[in-house]
């Protein structure tokens, strides 16, 4: 494995094995590092990029795959390292630079303009002119023309809020291709695709390198690195492990380089068994526009998991309960009744809730830690009109032990805690509230690898006493780690339960993405 | 993602953590003390000074309340024109009363005006959060309302008090107590009040929470509505003790009362360290404002720099300066 970094290292070009013709390699990075402040997010990252190659680089969330492909992209600079293209030195400090150079990067959520129709959005900024006006049919030509070479039919005059997720990602690949490309970088791609829109979409990427193009591919889906990839860097918290040929590496070897360690010890042992009382009952909830039908029980001492492509409507369905949404139907917490269009109520009466978007929803990240600590519960805490500055602090400080939450000093702010960090106290702040249901919306998204593994033992210990643990997640490998029983959502309903020996990936993903495909016709029809 | 490791012995720290928009508002208080002494030594003479603090006293008032109402998230532009109103409605209803109530007139005009001022604020809240009407547009609204209904009610003249109460009713403003104008000690007092609600009680935490992150606050089981709207409603009682105040200052109520008082109002606010989008609020930071600003249109009469006619000029610049402060020290 170490063989194949050193005979790149040491000379400026590569002898292809094939033919014997010397090929530059399209990009090639040297030591690229970035800090953020004090925090180091990539560290010497080196690696060459060859013409008509898929190069993948795998790692965990918040490994530096996405810090990588912004350096390379030009949407931000690295504090460290060279970056030289064909033998040349190069740097970008926009992204328009990148792109002038043949860089072009496929983002991984949709960038499109809604209200537009498909060929505005694919020459938007840079409309096509004729005699000084905006030449519509030949963009529209273009446009059908670019759609049809990815395998895309839908009208050049659709509006792209009209057009399925899918055709809204060949979309919006079209248009980072109508630029001259010499490397396409591709950031989780499939991410949002059913089964066989991620085949076609593997297709047209094989496609890319016949045509001579370099593909970078940012994934954590490991199967597809190892149908697609020629080569694979895999990163792990910030650092370069190293560059493999694709075809030697299993996915078990994969996983193994991204974690650093055995899988199986990341997870807990599960000491506790469920117990037969129901906890939550929820019965017919209806989100307008999210979820439907949706019906569940959770048990005492049960950790339940939530699986589903993103989209899938898991989130909404707990907004819903949580009266973060509006939402119909009955819930029950212990045989009570919960009134969901009060905001309050589900809190008060005992669930608690974790966003998935911490940053966004779930900390303030300018303000001190005890003020954030205390926010859910200020009730509870601060009996009476006046605040109990003492008492907050030591409810700190204990948060701070029980849930090892590293800080430099109790007068940091949120946002300079480590996303880890950050997720701890997100849970000391819900658990303040004393829940007997703790749901946690993604666990342990943006996280690094020690502390996921702490997460998981919070789960396990929440549930040891005797609360109701429910895990929403993208990550299958996650769900079956740590669950007892995981319901699979798709298209806002509950398709599936899977227990014991059934608790498979292969499981899991039929329930979330068969039938899809007919849905996403309907979609593109609309 | 870097972990601290090791075992940094990590204290409780007390919240002693003075920045910039905590002392900075204070500073420039001070450089305009010097600069206004070195162009003219009359200026910090207790006379002079002393008028000047109690001139800002009323945007002093307004602004605490406007620092509420901007610490939450919110902005009021109503401020102005709903002191004209709350003046006006005052001043008619003592003199209509003053000939059988005597002197007992101006407490019962005092708590009309309140009363006044916590429905207007009320309305204003309302609209704001119930109705989801932009803060910008929903007090641009009122201004509006409450600047014709002052016209209308002055017939486009003055409304002035009843001769029979206006010596009764001229301390409130000129008077002293210990040799401090009232003014003053009023809005000292509306400031300790305020900086004790926002800092010491929950209510505080809750507005500095909405304001931050309107998500964060809400996903915490803090309800939006009801911490907006209280925050209008003291804007509005604050406006309402800012015109009793004023009321004697002119013994008038005219259709031009408060003109512009918006704009002092937010200046303060915003040099006082206050955030315009939202936040934590700083009550003596605002009111170090609304005494820089009285105080720079004191140096502008004073000297013969800047003609006091752009007076307002100067502290639209004020305002601009202040916000492209806070953005570039983000």
């Amino acid at each position: 494995m170490s063989s194949v970094m050193t005979m790149e290292r040491k000379g400026r070009s590569v002898v292809s094995e094939k033919d014997g013709l010397v090929s530059h390699p399209v990009l090639r990075a040297e030591g690229m590092s970035k800090q953020y402040g004090p925090v180091t997010v990539l560290s010497e990252v080196t690696l060459d990029i060859l013409p008509g190659e898929i190069h993948a680089i795998i790692g965990e969330n918040g490994a530096g795959k996405s810090t990588f492909m912004r350096l390379l992209s030009g949407y931000a600079e690295p504090t460290a390292g060279t970056l030289s293209m064909g033998g040349r030195k190069v740097g970008f400090s926009k992204p328009e630079q990148a792109q002038e150079a043949g860089i072009v990067l496929v983002h991984q959520e949709i960038l499109l303009a809604d209200a537009l129709t498909v060929a505005e959005n694919l020459f938007l900024g840079r409309e096509l002119m004729r005699h000084g006006l905006v030449d519509d049919r030949t963009m529209r030509r273009l446009a059908i023309e670019k759609l049809h070479d990815l395998g895309c039919h839908v009208s050049p005059n659709a509006l792209v809020r009209d057009i399925s997720l899918a055709d809204r990602q060949l979309v919006q690949i079209a248009r980072a291709l109508l630029d001259d490309y010499k490397l396409v970088i591709f950031d989780e791609p499939t991410a949002v695709l059913t089964g066989e829109e991620v085949e076609r979409l593997l297709a047209i990427i094989l496609q890319l390198k016949e045509q001579g193009a370099a593909v970078l591919y940012i994934s954590h889906r490991l199967d597809e690195v190892q149908r697609l990839a020629d080569k694979v860097t895999v990163l792990r918290d910030g650092k370069m492990v190293g560059t493999y040929p694709g075809h030697s590496l299993t996915q078990m070897d994969m996983a193994r380089l991204m974690v650093g360690r055995d899988l199986a010890a990341l997870y807990p042992e599960k000491t506790v068994k469920p117990a037969l009382q129901a906890m939550l009952e929820v019965r017919d909830l209806g989100v307008p526009g999210f979820a439907s039908d949706i019906s569940f029980t959770a048990h005492k001492g049960e950790v339940l998991g939530f699986a589903g492509m993103i989209g899938a409507g898991r989130t909404e369905v707990f907004e819903g309960i949580m009266g973060l949404r509006p939402a119909t139907g009955t819930v029950k917490l212990q045989d009570r009744a919960i009134d969901i269009r009060r905001p309050r109520a589900a809190m008060d009466a005992g669930i608690g809730y974790l966003t998935e978007d911490r940053k966004g929803k779930g900390l303030l990240l300018q303000e001190r830690l005890a003020p954030n600590l205390t926010l859910s519960a200020l009730g509870r805490f601060h009996p009476g009109l006046l605040m109990r500055r003492r008492r907050e602090q030591s409810a700190l400080v204990e948060a701070v032990n029980t849930y090892d939450i590293r800080l430099k000093s109790y007068a940091v702010k949120a946002g300079q805690l480590s996303g880890g960090n950050q997720q701890k106290l997100l849970l000391a702040k819900v658990l303040l509230t004393d829940p007997s249901v703790v749901v946690i919306d993604e666990p342990t998204r943006g996280i690094d690898i020690a502390n996921k593994a702490q997460i998981y033992a919070f789960i396990e210990r929440l549930v040891a006493e005797g609360r109701t643990c429910i895990v929403i997640s993208s990550e299958m490998q996650e769900l079956i780690g740590i669950c007892d029983r995981i319901l699979v959502m798709r298209e806002g309903r509950i398709t599936g339960e899977v227990t014991g020996d059934r608790m498979t990936e292969h499981e899991i993903a039929l329930l979330a993405t068969s039938e899809t495909k007919d849905a996403a016709k309907q979609g593109g029809r609309q | 993602m870097s972990v601290i490791t090791g075992s940094t012995p990590v204290r409780p720290e007390r919240e002693w953590n003075i920045g910039w928009s905590d002392v900075g508002p204070f500073l420039a208080l001070l450089a305009l003390l010097l600069i206004g002494f070195s162009i003219n030594q009359d200026f910090l003479s207790a006379t002079n000074l002393g008028n000047v603090i109690t001139r800002s006293a009323f945007i002093a008032i307004i602004a605490v309340g406007a620092t509420f109402v901007i610490s939450s998230g919110g902005l009021d532009l109503s401020v102005g024109s709903m002191a004209a109103f709350i003046t006006g409605i005052t001043i008619m209803f003592m003199n209509r009363v003053a000939a059988d109530w005597g002197v007992l007139a101006i407490p019962a005009g005092m708590a009309i005006a309140l009363v006044v001022g916590l429905i207007c604020g009320l309305m204003n809240g309302l609209i704001v959060t119930v109705g989801k009407i932009e803060p910008f547009i929903a007090t641009l609204g009122t201004m509006g309302i409450f600047r014709a209904l002052i016209t209308y009610m002055s017939d486009g003249g003055t409304i002035p008090i009843d001769r029979s109460l206006r010596d009764a009713y001229r301390p409130v403003y000129f008077g002293t107590f210990g040799g401090i104008p009232f003014p003053i000690l009023i809005s000292i007092a509306v400031a300790a009040i305020a900086s004790f609600i926002l800092y010491k009680m929950k209510y505080g935490r809750k507005c500095a929470a909405v304001g931050a992150n309107e998500d964060v606050a809400r996903y915490s089981g803090i309800s939006i509505i009801k911490t907006r709207t209280i925050a209008y409603a003291m804007q509005g009682v604050c406006v309402a003790i800012a015109a009793i105040c004023y009321v004697p200052r002119l013994g008038a109520a005219t259709p031009t009362t408060g003109v512009l008082w918006e704009l002092q109002v937010i200046t303060a606010v915003v040099i006082g360290g206050t955030a315009l989008r939202g936040g934590k609020g700083h009550v003596w930071g605002t009111v170090a404002g609304a005494v820089i600003l009285e105080l720079i249109a004191n140096l502008m009469v004073l000297s013969d720099f800047v003609s006091e006619y752009l007076v307002a000029g100067v502290q639209g610049v004020i305002i601009i300066i202040a916000m492209l402060i806070q953005r570039f020290s983000k």
